[in-house]
């Protein structure tokens, strides 16, 4: 125990779970090998299991347009801003969904991942990184279904205007990936010693959903009111979404600022988190 | 001397036991409600008075304790221990799947950590996309992986399934592929636990094979064990753990047969009762043992080929007026672990309802084992369940003197072999001019 000319050079040590910020994203890249692998798995091993597979993906949001052009627009009459009601709630449906799997999906890293998290060590973030980025075929597929309506409306001389806006639609998208990520790794941490959080997610998703400009256009939030809505950073996106890609929308620069500070801080908030329990979750799950 | 490339410190892990909260936001924050207006906590447990003061004295495990070592580049250590002695919570801690209540272990190089084989493989994918994937998971990048394919496939022996999907695999193929991944991680330090229960026989000696080569290159290998053999055949250095601390470390041949040792006196005493090395739900508890020749007399060991002995063990229940129906069985194991005879009350068909203390009485017609040391399990099982009442390893050992198995010949303890069957060999020469029978 006294060797002390080998003290130095050591290229890791193991301690105690201290502080907070004890967080390595560098290590993240070193594995972005692993990422790739993960995501290629999920792809792969859903296509093997489905025989509907992508037809599953394109049935989901038809579904859902269908069934909101009906209530809301049909039934219930609500506003679409001038806008196509089938395009306008199809293209809040796309993006909500994108957000909605990958918060969902992320929620239950640590208790799905349990077995694998038990035997072996690599940076845990690496696993809801590649859910993101799973999703993100998911979502590939179903915005091209998107586009073909939006094609067809469009030579079929529909009032929509697709515009300058569409520049940040990547940006929206990984803005979107980086809140689903953030709630859910938030989550997903808190699942680890609140079970219960499991059941009211799915409740969460959905109250979340209709607090969110999908059903309904922002236009018709009482001035008074535009502020609650400000703070909710789907809102801006789903809005900035469809007025690049329809030209209609009631979105103000101010509250993209507000829903790109919110991501980030939940974001940020998902990590430092995340890493604090990764180190000794195994022994409470 | 080489280089020093773990070195541990006063490593400590501490497991709480019970709960550290609820377990649900709603319970928490209804205690939360109750203390914040005053009232009595309605999920305090009853009888508690503090849970502070719960907290400090019962409800925490230590599973290991201040333990210190240095490992130097190239050594091949053995970690030894009995059940729940704190060997697997150490190679968790040194494959960083948890971290440690206090200490540090220092480490140079990189570690690959095989706690099982084919962590991560999925069923659905191919023999060849589980290798990428498992190597990945085990810390491999692809560029490597490509390089050393060919030489992981051929290692497995499964070169023609390799584009079939794992599932199909029967569980050798599958052991064979995911422990052919694991062996050419080519890491500085290899921490393997007791992987190599798996497989054939054969199989297992190509594993150990590539240990060793393992650490002929120059890199460390920890390996945690039950077969001793292994461990004695592949390790130069020991650290025997027991309740969370090194009760003793040092090269492999003075370590082991102390640990035998060991092993002997706690067991033989034949009484159990205390130990906490057990598994089950605990209804009904193994307490004790004891063997008797066939006129009923206690006796410390058989005699090979010796007739109508019995091994026989005390039940008690955990309460009063308990009945439980179960099944029991004794299994006989060398001291490597690997099981050589079973006694099961399942094979009989008999079922028994327990009331109260009892004895069972494990009646051996006539002794084939060998003389030697064998280790027994004793099992009992819930009838029509899957969780046992109570599953003791290691419960005692049984010790068996040379004897007259064949008439007018007495075994020897010096013969490598366990069991012994009656048999005779026979002379006869062929008369000249017949052909070969």
């Amino acid at each position: 125990m006294t060797s002390s000319d080998d003290d130095s050079n050591w290229t890791m040590e193991i301690r105690s779970r201290s502080g907070w910020f004890d967080i390595d994203l560098s290590e993240l890249w070193r594995y972005r090998d692993l990422i790739l692998l993960f995501v290629r798995r999920d792809f792969v091993a859903y296509y093997k299991q489905t025989v509907l597979g992508p037809l599953w993906f394109l049935l989901q949001p038809l579904f859902s347009t269908i069934v909101f052009t009906v209530i809301f627009s049909n039934i219930a009459h609500i506003s679409t801003d001038g806008l196509p009601p089938f395009l306008f709630y199809m293209s809040g449906t796309v993006a909500w969904t994108y957000f909605a799997s990958c918060m969902t999906q992320t929620s239950n890293t640590f208790i799905t991942n349990a077995g694998i998290f038990g035997k072996v060590y690599f940076p845990r973030l690496v696993v809801p990184v590649a859910v993101v980025i799973s999703n993100l075929i998911t979502f590939a597929i179903q915005f091209g279904l998107f586009l073909v309506f939006l094609a067809s409306f469009y030579l079929t001389g529909s009032t929509i205007q697709p515009n300058v806006w569409l520049l940040l639609v990547p940006l929206l998208l990984v803005q979107m990936a980086a809140l689903g990520l953030g709630m859910g790794i938030l989550i997903s941490s808190m699942t680890t010693k609140y079970r219960d959080l499991t059941f009211a997610l799915g409740f969460g998703v959905q109250l979340w959903m209709y607090a969110t400009p999908i059903v309904y256009p922002l236009s018709q939030i009482p001035a008074k009111w535009q502020w609650l809505f400000a703070l909710n950073p789907m809102t801006a996106i789903i809005e900035t979404f469809r007025y690049a890609f329809l030209g209609s929308g009631a979105i103000q620069p101010w509250v993209l600022g507000v829903s790109l500070a919110m991501t980030i801080l939940i974001l940020a908030l998902g990590i430092v988190l995340f890493s604090h329990v990764e180190k000794t979750f195994m022994d409470t799950i | 001397m080489s280089s020093v490339v773990i070195r541990v410190e006063n490593l400590s892990k501490e497991y709480r036991l019970g709960t550290i909260s609820h377990g649900t936001l709603y319970r928490d924050l209804q205690s939360g409600w109750a203390k914040f207006r005053g009232n009595e906590d309605p999920n305090a447990r009853i009888g508690s008075i503090n849970r502070e003061q719960l907290n400090s004295i019962n409800d925490r495990f230590c599973a290991l304790k201040d333990v210190s070592f240095d490992v130097r580049q190239g050594e091949i250590i053995g970690i030894i221990g009995r059940n729940g002695a704190g060997k697997s919570t150490l190679l968790k801690i040194i494959s960083r799947v948890t971290a440690p209540t206090s200490g540090t272990i220092k480490i140079k190089g990189r570690v690959a950590s095989l706690l099982e084989v084919g962590t991560g493989f999925h069923p659905e994918l191919t023999g060849r996309e589980n290798i990428f994937l498992n190597g990945a998971i085990l810390g491999m990048q692809t560029g490597e992986i490509e390089q050393k394919f060919d030489e992981i496939v051929n290692f497995s022996e499964i070169n023609k399934f390799i584009d079939t999907p794992v599932k199909r695999y029967s569980s050798g193929m599958y052991v064979r592929l995911a422990f052919a991944v694991a062996a050419h991680l080519d890491p500085d330090i290899l921490v393997v636990d007791e992987v190599l229960a798996v497989g054939d026989a054969q199989f297992q000696d190509k594993c150990l094979g590539k240990m060793k080569d393992v650490s002929k290159g120059g890199r460390t290998v920890l390996f945690v064990s039950h077969q001793m053999s292994a461990v004695e055949n592949l390790c130069s250095r020991v650290l025997l753990i027991d309740t969370g601390k090194i009760a003793a470390d040092g090269p492999t041949r003075e370590i082991i047969p102390k640990y035998l040792q060991k092993f002997k006196t706690d067991a033989i005493a034949g009484d159990f009762a205390d130990r906490n090395d057990r598994e089950g739900t605990g209804e009904f508890r193994f307490q004790k043992v004891w063997l008797t020749d066939n006129q009923g007399n206690i006796v410390d060991y058989f005699h090979t080929g010796e007739r109508l002995v019995a091994i026989q063990v005390l039940l008690a229940p955990k309460h009063d007026n308990m009945e439980i129906r179960a099944i029991v069985t004794l299994t006989i194991n060398d001291v490597s672990g690997f099981r050589l005879i079973a006694l099961r009350s399942e094979d009989l068909d008999q079922i028994f309802t327990l009331n109260g203390p009892s004895t069972l009485k494990f009646q051996i017609h006539r002794i084939h084992l060998m003389p030697g040391i064998y280790i027994c399990n004793l099992f009992l099982g819930r009838w029509g369940g899957v969780e046992p009442y109570d599953f003791v390893e290691n419960a005692f050992i049984l010790k068996i003197e040379p004897g007259f198995f064949l008439e007018n010949c007495k075994t020897t303890s010096f013969q490598p072999e366990k069991i012994i069957v009656d048999y005779s060999i026979d002379y006869e020469q062929i008369p000249k001019g017949l052909k070969d029978p």
